[in-house]
């Protein structure tokens, strides 16, 4: 009896450090202890899990703690190893992981439901379904994410024609084959499942297939709920409480976290799933209107001299590995009493807050990471905004040009600084293609040149004066 | 619509749980700031990661001569596994980088 109380506690006690550890996530000062609370809610739940009393158990310990040493050492080496410019492939990994996990938890009641070797009430059956087919999108899904990000995947290698039209064709198809394997209730067989399955598999690959470049923060995102919900849903399949507080927690992450990326490029979940980016749109045409270039000295000067600087990096800064001689030119700022600031868009890096552990990691004290609103009040009173690999995040035309793809897209209205440098490779349009009025505008200045190799130099004029 | 009426009646607390989980992950989750969305991602990651529990449970329940029970049971741990320590330790790492003063 005691034993069954110390237990159920164990599990009680893991809920709540689950929801109070995120809690503790609401500021940077407490985070870490927060992520050390869930941790250890974890590792309690593990292990009455495995000490609870069960009916008739076999145990196999061996074979448990075998598998979990596996994984664990695993997933440490990768948390040790993994560059933080890609944590976007990591975490559409875990996503993946996580949703094969249910996948295979559901396949084993399934089965062992068809053999005849368990009951399952009709809700139980729906729920392992459930779990089956949510699992699979997210586990090929996340894998193709995974793929698209580190770049061994082109858009144009896993999209055919007609992809949308395949892909809602698809999905009908599954969730009727669902509708149908569970109304036939103990009559279906394992074979049944094991279709569904398959078919949960191919739509997930086909259905993040279509969706690229500036969208994949949504996608992984959308995926990392899903991976909550497979595990919510195989949470009731064992009646576990601390199962489906977790998966719920983490759906509602990922939801939250959709619909802040959906909102900060002003698109709909939907348009991104099924409508295509980039092209259309009457880019309005520039006519041969002039860009005015700076020289690196007058560049230095111009910043050397301000009060306040905002600087606005893109994936572009991330690409060029150029965030420590960004942190470089910050502190030779701040020691001559200049004001550093960074402006940071949601869509800034492949995924959500991506620009600002690229930041932390370069040692920028989180206090000069500005959101979106925070950033445009700081541009008001800034003397220079530098943009460093940003195109479409910083494009006047989201407020001004209703032809614009992008038109109503929040963007950082970097136009309000007294001059705007603009550091760039060449004059070629952003990701999306859409050409960029802020070049043109009378207070832009470009530095043309790799980001890296532009902020080195700068740094070292800096360094002169 | 019986196996329903029955599901629910059956599961009425985890149903209960299931909806102020929901409503409590909204407001927890909503308060994080953006700076912290990919430690938000990859510790989600982590605690996803508790489906390892059903991996357990599998095991605890499996004849051990049955053999192939016994892998997918193995699988399913050592998959949850790799997100538990993973995104708890890759979390870890990434906070510890966040400071106010260098």
């Amino acid at each position: 009896m005691a034993f069954e109380f110390w237990i159920n506690f164990a599990f009680l006690l893991s809920v709540v450090f689950f929801v109070w550890g995120l809690r503790l996530l609401s500021s940077p000062d407490t985070a870490r202890r927060g992520n050390i609370l869930a941790a250890i809610g974890m590792g309690l739940a593990v292990v009455a899990t495995m000490v609870m009393p069960v009916h008739g158990a076999y145990n196999n310990y061996g074979w448990i703690l075998g598998g979990m040493a596996i994984g664990g050492a695993i997933g440490w080496v990768a948390a040790r190893k993994v560059a933080m410019t890609a944590m976007p492939q990591m975490v559409s990994i875990f996503n993946g992981l996580g949703g094969a996990t249910a996948v295979v938890l559901a396949m084993v009641e399934l089965m062992n439901f068809y053999n005849g070797d368990s009951h399952m009430a009709g809700g139980q059956l729906g729920i392992s379904l459930a779990a089956l087919v949510i699992g699979g999108i997210t586990f090929t899904g996340s894998m193709l994410a995974y793929l698209k990000l580190d770049g061994k995947v082109k858009d144009k290698h896993v999209t055919l024609p007609q992809h949308q039209a395949i892909n809602i064709l698809m999905f009908l198809i599954t969730i009727a084959l669902s509708i149908w394997v569970y109304w036939q209730g103990s009559a279906a067989t394992t074979h049944w499942a094991v279709g569904l399955m398959a078919l949960s598999l191919v739509y997930g690959f086909s259905f993040v297939a279509p969706i690229g470049g500036a969208d994949m923060p949504v996608v992984i995102s959308l995926l990392n709920s899903f991976s909550g919900l497979s595990a919510a849903a195989a949470g009731f399949i064992y009646s576990s409480q601390v199962m489906i507080v977790g998966g719920i927690l983490v759906g509602a992450a990922g939801t939250i976290l959709t619909v802040l990326m959906c909102d900060a490029m002003n698109r709909s979940l939907l348009n991104v799933l099924i409508g295509g980016f980039g092209g259309g749109g009457s880019a309005a045409a520039q006519g041969d209107q002039t860009v005015r270039e700076v020289t690196l000295n007058d560049a230095a000067i111009m910043l050397y001299y301000a009060n306040s600087v905002v600087f606005v990096p893109g994936y572009g800064l991330a690409v060029a590995q150029a965030q420590k001689v960004l942190k470089e030119v910050d502190d030779l700022l701040s020691a001559n009493d200049v004001e550093v600031k960074y402006g940071i868009h949601p869509v800034a890096g492949r995924m959500p807050g991506h620009m600002n552990v690229l930041l932390a990691e370069a040692d920028v004290p989180y206090p000069k990471l500005l959101d979106l609103d925070e950033a445009n009040e700081a541009l008001k009173n800034a003397d220079v905004a530098v943009i460093v690999g940003a195109n479409d995040v910083v494009n006047p035309a989201a407020e001004t040009d209703p032809g614009s793809p992008i038109y109503g897209m929040p963007v950082l209205r970097v136009w309000e600084a007294k001059n705007v440098i603009v550091l760039k490779r060449s004059m070629n349009p952003g990701y999306a293609g859409i050409q960029n009025p802020l070049f043109f505008m009378d207070n832009t200045r470009m530095l043309f040149g790799d980001a890296k190799k532009t902020l080195t130099e700068l740094a070292a004029e800096l360094k002169n004066m | 619509m019986d196996m329903v009426y029955q599901f629910f009646l059956e599961n009425l607390t985890e149903i209960y749980l299931l909806i102020f989980t929901v409503i409590l992950g909204f407001e927890v989750i909503s308060k994080v700031p953006t700076v912290l969305h990919t430690p938000l991602m990859s510790g989600a990651n982590a605690i996803s990661g508790v489906v390892v529990i059903g991996g357990v449970i599998l095991l605890r329940n499996t004849p051990p001569d049955n053999y192939l029970m016994l892998s997918l049971g193995v699988l399913a741990a050592a998959l949850g596994m790799v997100n538990v320590v993973g995104g708890f330790a890759v979390t870890d790492r990434m906070l510890e980088m966040f400071k106010k003063r260098k």
